[in-house]
């Protein structure tokens, strides 16, 4: 028992991060009609960000505030690097979705490619504050504390993504974007402008995903964007393009699958550690056969 | 007349002329490293050539039928794994082991393809994508010892013709090579000119209109990814006997069906030559920055020019970028131009169409 709520909060720990990449992807999609696959470059600055302020900032002693404030400068960089990305490369080719996915192809390698020139393409370790290596005891399960920190972000990244949507006038502009960008642009309402924020938001989630990455495998790695990008893919299409409440959905399905496969499949079966992975795929695959529209029912 | 001549007479020309490339023995200093008809040489020129022809399938996918997969390396990486993994861990024959590829080669997009082909656009993307992974996480995780992990493994060599093994026989390699690309182009050639062929490309065009038609659009889209995937297995099956090392995971990551997409672009997407000499070009590039990367004028440099320089798939992103902003089209737009007056291609028509506001894509957001 205590090992099934260990592997439950676990996998929402993860499901946290799909859930941070998934909604930005989602949202972008939804309104754009771009598919970003340099959202896991995004994830990937931050997450480089923040470990390259916090192995510069050692002027503060206490590593929770080292951490805190390098994690607060990473989401700025990626927030910053969306809205370059945004203005600089996709803004010119509106309206030409197949180009515009090349672009973000083209960025996804060429910036991987020189985070790994840089830094190298081993994984280098990260200093995590000490609390969130310790556990706390639930029910008899000894959990980590920083699926708490993971799990936490992402609820209250999802708190203010639906504050923000249905509460603001920007909020209002982007989901009757998503409905009919036509007629919005008709009314006279700068869309592109909608555009720039949501891919500042994306990047954002995106960066926050990638600092909570590096707490989440101890350590930074060039390709981590990359397949982690994968499954907030199977996230997206499970949860339905365009749904910030259905990515969330799909994000914990698809978190906590994995862990129990990978565990109950390898201790059980004897199947080894891939077939958590393996097995998310075959739930996309069912789910295509039984609902190809997503669980939140949005045709992709 | 005189078009359709040249049509078929340029490409039987060339064709001979490539095959007498390893009778050349100069030597061209800038190009290649040695003589043209040194192994090494020959060795890149195959390389060149089996991705010239993987291009070519992908741009059967994306180009002329308008699927863009993010898959394709899972066909390619089942070519190169399960004949080697046949001959080395199963000790099969080297004709048995071509026989269960191929057989794989075509159940497997068969499966994968009717589920994914069941949503569409930028969906369908994601989904190839996802089933690709099944083959990444295969590779690296090593079931029954089969896939040799991270490091891969050596292909058993005695199970090989005597012909394909040795540095002397590079040149057979390099005719194995030019002959998948050449049987590649001549069959996406029939395959586009045939009727489902060109259901295909009215597909790309406008698959509702297809549809209407009282056509059923899955039918003809599984026909086409499974003869893409099965083109492109047979690419690995080449690709694994003229590199002459075994399989390795590097094969089934997303950024080869990512550089399978640029070759396409850069070459021209819905175009034979195209795809063909972007894939050409590519890898010559790829092999060439890499040499540039480690020559002594880079290591001079001081490092901030230096590190982006060492990583070639930094220079091909950002040529790729900058090619999608100034060359949409490719290179095959660019001997196009003057002969259709620098108009659009029915594809770059097709695309443009399709992102107006009340095209495809935008009615399924």
């Amino acid at each position: 028992m205590s090992t099934f709520i260990l592997l439950t909060i676990t996998g929402f720990g993860l499901g946290a991060m799909y859930f941070l990449i998934a909604s930005g992807l989602s949202l972008i999609y939804g309104l754009m009609g771009v598919l970003n696959f340099a959202h896991g470059l995004f994830l990937t600055v931050g997450a480089y960000g923040t470990w390259w302020i916090e192995t510069h900032l050692t002027s503060i002693g206490n590593i929770t505030v080292r951490y805190l404030v390098s994690a607060l400068i990473g989401l700025c960089i990626g927030a910053a690097f969306a809205t370059l990305v945004e203005l600089f490369l996709i803004r010119p080719l509106y309206r030409r979705h197949i180009e515009q996915v090349l672009v973000t192809v083209g960025l996804a390698l060429a910036g991987t490619a020189l985070v790994q020139a840089i830094w190298g393409q081993d994984s280098r370790p990260f200093v995590t504050p000490p609390w969130m290596n310790k556990t706390t005891t639930i029910l008899g399960a000894h959990v980590p504390n920083d699926r708490w920190l993971e799990i936490g972000a992402a609820v209250l990244v999802l708190v203010l993504m639906e504050t923000f949507l249905r509460r603001t006038r920007y909020g209002l502009i982007v989901r009757a974007g998503v409905e009919n960008r036509a007629m919005v642009t008709a009314l006279g309402i700068d869309v592109r402008r909608a555009f720039t924020l949501v891919f500042a938001i994306g990047g954002v989630a995106a960066a926050l995903a990638g600092a909570l990455s590096n707490v989440y495998f101890g350590s930074v790695v060039p390709d981590r964007g990359t397949s982690l990008l994968i499954f907030a893919f199977i996230v997206v299409v499970i949860g339905g393009l365009g749904s910030i409440t259905g990515s969330a959905l799909a994000a914990l399905l698809v978190g906590v699958t994995q862990q129990y496969a990978n565990y109950y499949g390898a201790t059980s079966l004897h199947l080894g550690s891939s077939i958590g992975d393996i097995t998310v795929i075959m739930l996309l695959g069912l789910i295509l056969l039984a609902r190809p529209q997503g669980l939140s029912g949005k045709l992709a | 007349m005189i078009r359709r001549v040249v049509g078929t007479a340029l490409p039987i020309a060339l064709l001979v002329g490539l095959i007498f490339v390893p009778r050349i023995s100069a030597d061209i200093p800038k190009l290649f490293n040695g003589p043209i008809n040194s192994p090494g040489t020959l060795q890149l020129l195959a390389t060149c050539l089996v991705f010239g022809g993987l291009a070519l399938t992908y741009d059967l996918l994306f180009g002329y039928t308008g699927l863009l997969s993010f898959g394709h390396a899972l066909y390619f990486a089942v070519g190169v794994y399960l004949p080697a993994i046949a001959m080395t861990k199963w000790h099969w024959g080297f004709w048995p082991s071509l026989a269960i590829t191929a057989a794989f080669g075509l159940a497997l997009p068969l499966v994968f393809g009717a589920v994914s082909l069941r949503v569409t656009g930028i969906a369908f993307a994601m989904v190839t994508l996802a089933f690709a992974q099944v083959g990444a996480v295969l590779a690296i995780k090593n079931p029954q010892g089969w896939t040799g992990g991270e490091e891969g493994f050596g292909t058993d060599y005695t199970k090989l013709p005597a012909a394909l093994v040795g540095v002397l026989n590079t040149k057979h390699l390099y005719w194995l090579a030019l002959g998948y690309a050449a049987v590649v182009f001549v069959i996406v050639r029939w395959a586009v000119e045939s009727s489902p062929g060109r259901i295909w490309q009215a597909i790309r065009e406008n698959e509702l209109r297809v549809e209407v038609l009282g056509l059923r659009p899955h039918a003809f889209k599984l026909m086409a990814f499974v003869l893409a995937s099965f083109l492109a297995t047979a690419g690995g099956a080449v690709y694994l006997l003229s590199s002459l090392t075994g399989p390795t995971p590097s094969v089934t990551s997303p950024n080869v069906t990512l550089t399978l997409l640029i070759m396409v672009v850069l070459g021209g997407a819905g175009t034979r030559w195209g795809a063909v000499l972007g894939g050409v070009l590519y890898k010559y590039f790829e092999n060439r920055l890499g040499a540039i990367g480690d020559s002594s004028t880079v290591h001079d440099l001081p490092s901030v020019l230096r590190t982006p320089l060492s990583e070639p798939l930094f220079l091909l992103g950002v040529l790729f970028i900058v090619l999608v902003f100034f060359l949409p089209g490719g290179i095959a737009r660019l001997s196009l131009r003057g002969r259709r007056g620098g108009g659009l291609s029915r594809f770059e028509q097709a695309i443009s169409a399709r992102s107006a506001p009340a095209g495809g894509i935008e009615e399924a957001t």
